[in-house]
């Protein structure tokens, strides 16, 4: 395998992305990058089906217009990771700031501990295959989902007596679902959204994500394949359909 | 309901004698006004949208629409338009919903303004005989510049340049989307900026692949609702273009409505067909001045630093200095959209209530990005309401850079501005989806049309300064000594830094 390490430290996100897409265009499948300290919009618009390996804490927008490669980040993220991402993969090793997953089309973004406010904000679903998943191992706070047009949230609540405790959950959602590991209280929903039964048909829909999560971050799938989800969806994929009148 | 109908807006008149009983009437009219019982072709009135087909199809000019026919009793404060709406709500308990512009009468800046010309004292310029410079760079210009010379002797520039747009003309087209528009209406107006050297902007509704062709003349925009983006899409455009707010309906998102999400729109934008597409009030990475930034920058990363970034802002109180806020963030254009700004659907009390003109707006721009010395930076793009090359000229001379037209490029292609584009029923092919609807514009003949339009204003805009001597755009830019204000306030002319006629 061909891989090519970059010491990122004290480099400005310009240089940093342009070796990044010197090592992807001279056809490096991994990319190591040390020492990484803020710097923002890793990966952004990067094409192919490189590895690119994260050591440290990588700035804003990682992974913003991304599409293909898959990015391992041995560290936290800061805010909107996946930013409106069209495919690959975002695997966080920590916890992610606010807005993560916003306005994604497709790709995975997962993330070990927990995010902030507004993640997997109008992330939206173009068609079957297309399909943009979020999932979170911990917890997330308010406004989870948020406007959101399509794909999947997944929150675990791993080590929470909780999953979820923070409210607004689904507000303005009209399309996708949000599935959430255990109850949720109904006052924690946000306007537009709606509890439904989670079925045995719905766990095989995400039991590969599932699986796929837990290789990742070496949990047992076992202890999260039976049906006490709660999930969420839309109330209408029409919310503004009896807004309006004509002149 | 004990509220009855209200009276018809219009009343459809056929003059029988000059009739031939043809029916284009029936076939040309989407709104169901005219239909055929036994040999009479009769009419319904309270369906007409005053759109003209009919009358423009119309092999005898047989057919007379006449506008308000019953009066209500007249009164100044409530007006027909006051108790109307009232009725509609009383019924519906909704948001009005409008289209096109702002239709309320208040008084229009641009026609308060007169330009100058030369006499006697100063040559005026014949644009016949004499080179007019209307060549326009969009994009931010080095504040000073550095030059080596090389061993050969001769003289390379050494500052780096940033991407700047080149324009033949100072007149570009707005950003109106596949979806509120048809594929047609785009087509058309592609191949017209194509041929006449400038740029259109593709609107929040992605990049149609029929575009393609002609991507190197448009701007790709980035909306809130992030339809049609990826990575694809940033590069093909000749520029980018972040959405924050629209002249029309300041402060508020986009909903289209899932009837116009057909398949080809669906595919455009990358969304679910049928469902609304929803662009939510703000952009959920852009909370404040310092997420503007962070967004200008991803883009300019994601394109490599090779393309210009445009922001869009809606004229509201604050102009100013928001604009000046903009000319530090990396943006290389700030777009502003004034309050009598065009829309395919917007609520009736936003386009008629929210927003400033843009006249004051660009002058208040402009002098305050002077003041700061940052003028450089970023060019000022005006839009909302430009109707003819008269107000092109005095959007300069106010201290624009350009101007986008919206409304004036689709009367080029038919729209008679009856304000029904988020019905889907456009007659004219342009604000609809309708497949049979769409058919009847030719991008062809429709090109030519706007690229007619672009080639008066030009000539006009050339002959405007020859006659005031200039013989340079950037001569006319920002230029308010060739201005005067007629019947405008003293706070207004101090606005406009414009001194009264006979000044």
């Amino acid at each position: 395998m061909k891989t090519v390490r970059i010491d990122a430290k004290d480099m400005h996100y310009t240089p940093l992305n342009q070796k990044i897409r010197a090592a992807v265009a001279d056809g490096a499948e991994e990319i190591i990058l040390d020492n990484v300290l803020g710097q923002r919009f890793i990966g952004d618009g990067v094409r192919g089906n490189t590895r690119i390996i994260i050591n440290g804490v990588p700035g804003g927008d990682l992974g913003m217009f991304m599409s293909g490669p898959t990015c391992i980040i041995h560290g936290n993220a800061e805010h909107a990771p996946g930013n409106t991402m069209d495919s690959g993969m975002l695997v966080i090793h920590g916890s992610a700031g606010d807005a993560v997953a916003h306005s994604m089309r497709g790709g995975k973004v997962f993330v070990r501990n927990n995010i902030g406010y507004r993640g997997g904000i109008h992330m939206k679903q173009y068609e079957v295959d297309v399909r943009p998943v979020l999932v979170v191992g911990g917890t997330a706070h308010s406004f989870l989902g948020e406007y959101m047009a399509g794909g999947l949230v997944l929150v675990l609540g791993i080590g929470k007596e909780k999953s979820m405790t923070d409210r607004g959950i689904g507000s303005g959602i009209h399309g996708g679902e949000i599935i959430i590991r255990g109850e949720v209280d109904d006052y924690l929903l946000g306007v537009g959204a709606k509890k439904f039964e989670f079925t045995e048909a719905d766990l095989e829909r995400i039991a590969p994500i599932i699986k796929s999560f837990c290789e990742q971050f070496g949990y047992d799938p076992a202890e999260f394949l039976d049906t006490n989800y709660t999930r969420i969806g839309p109330a209408s994929s029409r919310p503004f359909a009896s807004k309006y009148v004509w002149e | 309901m004990t509220l009855g109908s209200v009276p018809p807006k219009f009343k459809v008149s056929i003059d029988r004698d000059q009739c031939m009983d043809c029916g284009r009437c029936i076939e040309n009219c989407s709104y169901g006004v005219y239909r055929r019982e036994g040999d009479k072709i009769l009419i319904e009135s309270r369906k007409c949208t005053a759109c003209l087909r009919c009358v423009a199809m119309c092999p005898r000019d047989a057919i007379n629409i006449t506008e308000k026919p019953i009066d209500y009793r007249s009164h100044p404060v409530w007006t027909r338009e006051a108790r109307e709406d009232i009725i509609n709500q009383a019924r519906s308990g909704k948001i009005i919903l409008s289209g096109m512009g702002n239709a309320r009468d208040l008084p229009i800046i641009y026609d308060r303004l007169l330009l100058d010309a030369c006499q006697v004292t100063n040559p005026s310029i014949d644009p016949l005989r004499e080179p007019m410079e209307l060549r326009t760079y969009i994009g931010k210009k080095p504040s000073k510049l550095k030059l080596r010379k090389t061993e050969s002797g001769d003289v390379e520039l050494e500052t780096k340049l940033a991407p700047n747009l080149k324009l033949d003309t100072p007149i570009m087209i707005g950003h109106m989307s596949f979806g509120a528009i048809s594929l047609n209406s785009q087509l058309s107006m592609a191949k017209a900026v194509a041929e006449t050297g400038t740029f259109m902007g593709t609107g929040e509704g992605g990049l149609h692949k029929k575009l393609y062709p002609y991507q190197d003349h448009m701007i790709v925009q980035v909306a809130s609702g992030r339809f049609g983006v990826n990575i694809d899409y940033l590069e093909r455009g000749a520029a980018i273009e972040i959405k924050i707010g629209q002249g029309a309906k300041p402060g508020i998102g986009g909903h289209l409505p899932g009837e116009k999400v057909n398949e080809e729109v669906s595919k455009t934008r990358m969304i679910p067909l049928g469902s609304d597409a929803i662009s939510p009030a703000p952009h959920h990475d852009i909370y404040s001045i310092e997420d503007l930034v962070q967004l200008i920058r991803s883009l300019k990363e994601a394109t490599e630093w090779k393309k210009p970034v445009f922001v869009k802002i809606a004229a509201v109180h604050n102009v100013a200095s928001i604009a000046a806020g903009i000319a530090r963030s990396s943006a290389d254009a700030v777009v502003i959209d004034g309050f009598r700004g065009g829309t395919g659907a917007a609520p009736k009390v936003f386009r008629d209530h929210v927003g400033i003109p843009i006249e004051a707006a660009i002058a208040s721009v402009d002098q305050k990005l002077r003041e700061q010395g940052v003028r450089n930076e970023i060019s000022i793009i005006a839009s909302g309401g430009i109707r003819n090359s008269a107000d092109l000229a005095k959007s300069i001379a106010l201290g624009a850079d350009s101007v986008y037209i919206g409304t004036a490029a689709l009367v080029a292609l038919g729209c008679r501005v009856c304000g029904n584009c988020y019905r889907n029923l456009c007659p004219w092919g342009i604000a609809t989806q309708r497949p049979d609807l769409v058919s009847r514009l030719d991008p062809e003949a429709g090109a030519a049309q706007v690229s007619n339009l672009i080639h008066g204003w030009t000539l006009e805009l050339s002959e405007l300064m020859g006659a005031a001597g200039i013989n340079s755009i950037e001569s006319l830019r920002g230029n308010r000594d060739r201005l005067r204000g007629y019947m405008l306030d003293e706070g207004m002319l101090k606005i406009l830094d414009v001194k009264p006629a006979g000044a």
